[in-house]
């Protein structure tokens, strides 16, 4: 047994892996981050970057809250090929019971310190042209954002090196636990704790946790600036997206700091196959066109899959290892790794150095008990 | 002879047979189809359609390709904007 020369080796240069070893350095901790690819290869390079306040549960909105409010205050720190965007997100309603779900948002939004607006069928038209006329409205968060999550990512470890963390990119790990690692090449380090941050991967190195591969594709447009201003979602997303069991496709379209257009998005469970697939890329974009007609008019350059590492409760797992408390799981965020990447850090380094978080950290422990969520 | 047919690009009239393509009409109009996002200027490369270098804009339409596109009386294309 070698002497532990790492407080921390991070297993995992996604944005989650990024920003776990970023806060952990800036607490002083000497701290080594491994990736079996580069940084933000995975599921960091293929999702859509957005920077959001969700409420499908009380806790995910305070992750969410927290995580936004970490990133709009490193803003003015981001250099310009994160390519941050506060492009604010309008959740569209297409009709009446769709602008109830509207005014139930707004309200929580409003009552927990989110700003958040309330938009009518004229003023959407004016907001977004694109959009296909007779919308019943939408909610305005003006506050979201986007940005390019794998420069990010690569941002994040840029400011961890600087405070001493060291970076091995094409280092795969084979095995963690009881402090210590093996890689591929056979060889061993050791640490005082470990974060499994890989994402849709991570039960291959902690088996039992719940996370599966969710699949989704996404399609990129050349450069049309203005022709999408906002992060545009559909409310029917809350109908269609959180179906745990099948395939579904939502309108989701971000504009790009490019003019480019990111066209979502699909969900899938039990594909294992990174191909891109026609059917359910079509389903997607007839999604698309439907809110969006003018679409159809756009030269798309490159469509693309990845793996969202999803929990049967739509919440990431934050915290030690029910198994092994050297071992920190940083992973299941799904969907919303870009956003909540930043307080994940937070709560991890935290949990590590006996801090109490701003927020409550136990919706997130590993060791919770996990429930299907009952309205699907 | 063939017939002869006059289009805009980028608000100066060119006239040239029919079947030209719209990248012939830009270029003896002494105009580049594009900029690249580093400025630099692009003209037709393969000219069958693959490259996406004659990229212009045709009646509104941004990102069409000159090389594929025929000439139409009338045709307003813009490479400047």
């Amino acid at each position: 047994m070698t002497t532990s020369s790492h407080d921390v080796i991070v297993v995992g240069a996604g944005i989650v892996g990024a920003a776990c070893a970023l806060e952990c350095a800036q607490r002083g901790m000497r701290v080594t981050v491994l990736d079996r690819d580069v940084i933000g290869g995975g599921a960091t390079a293929a999702g859509m970057g957005h920077i959001v306040v969700m409420d499908d549960s009380p806790a995910q909105f305070a992750l969410t809250q927290y995580s936004r409010q970490l990133w709009n205050e490193l803003r003015a720190e981001l250099p310009p090929d994160v390519e941050f965007e506060r492009c604010g997100t309008i959740w569209v309603a297409a009709d009446e019971e769709e602008m109830e779900e509207v005014r139930r948002k707004h309200t929580y939004y409003l009552a927990r310190g989110v700003n958040a607006g309330i938009v009518n069928s004229g003023e959407l038209e004016i907001l977004e042209p694109s959009l296909r006329r007779g919308l019943a409205g939408g909610l305005l968060v003006p506050d979201d954002g986007v940005l390019y999550p794998p420069r990010a990512a690569g941002f994040l470890i840029e400011r961890a090196r600087a405070k001493g963390a060291t970076l091995h990119p094409g280092k795969t790990v084979q095995r963690i636990g009881r402090g210590c690692i093996r890689l591929s090449d056979g060889s061993e380090l050791s640490a005082g704790f470990i974060v499994n941050a890989t994402g849709a991967w991570a039960p291959e190195l902690t088996p039992g946790l719940e996370i599966r591969k969710r699949k989704g594709h996404l399609v990129i447009t050349d450069r049309y600036p203005g022709f999408v201003r906002h992060q545009l979602v559909e409310l029917g997303y809350l109908k269609s997206a959180h179906s745990i069991s099948s395939d579904s496709v939502a309108f989701n379209v971000q504009p790009r700091k490019t003019g480019q257009v990111l066209i979502g998005s699909s969900r899938q469970y039990g594909v294992e196959s990174a191909e891109v697939e026609t059917e359910i890329t079509a389903k997607m974009l007839r999604r698309a066109q439907f809110y969006m007609p003018g679409l159809a008019q756009l030269s798309a350059i490159r469509a693309w899959t990845g793996f969202r590492p999803a929990t049967p409760d739509k919440l990431p797992l934050i915290g030690p290892s029910p198994e092994d408390p050297s071992v920190y799981i940083a992973a299941g965020h799904e969907g919303l790794g870009i956003t909540t990447s930043l307080a994940t850090g937070r709560l991890i380094v935290d949990q590590l150095s006996g801090t109490v978080s701003p927020i409550p950290v136990e919706p997130y422990l590993p060791s919770r008990a996990v429930q299907e969520p009952s309205h699907v | 002879m063939s017939e002869q047919i006059t289009l805009t690009v980028n608000g100066l009239p060119v006239s040239v047979p029919r079947g030209t393509t719209v990248a012939v009409a830009v270029l003896l109009a002494g105009a580049v189809c594009r900029h690249s996002v580093t400025d630099e200027p692009r003209a037709p490369l393969c000219g069958m359609g693959i490259c996406y270098e004659c990229r212009v804009k045709i009646d509104g339409v941004a990102h069409c390709r000159g090389c594929q596109t025929l000439c139409e009386h009338g045709m307003n294309v813009r490479t400047d904007d």
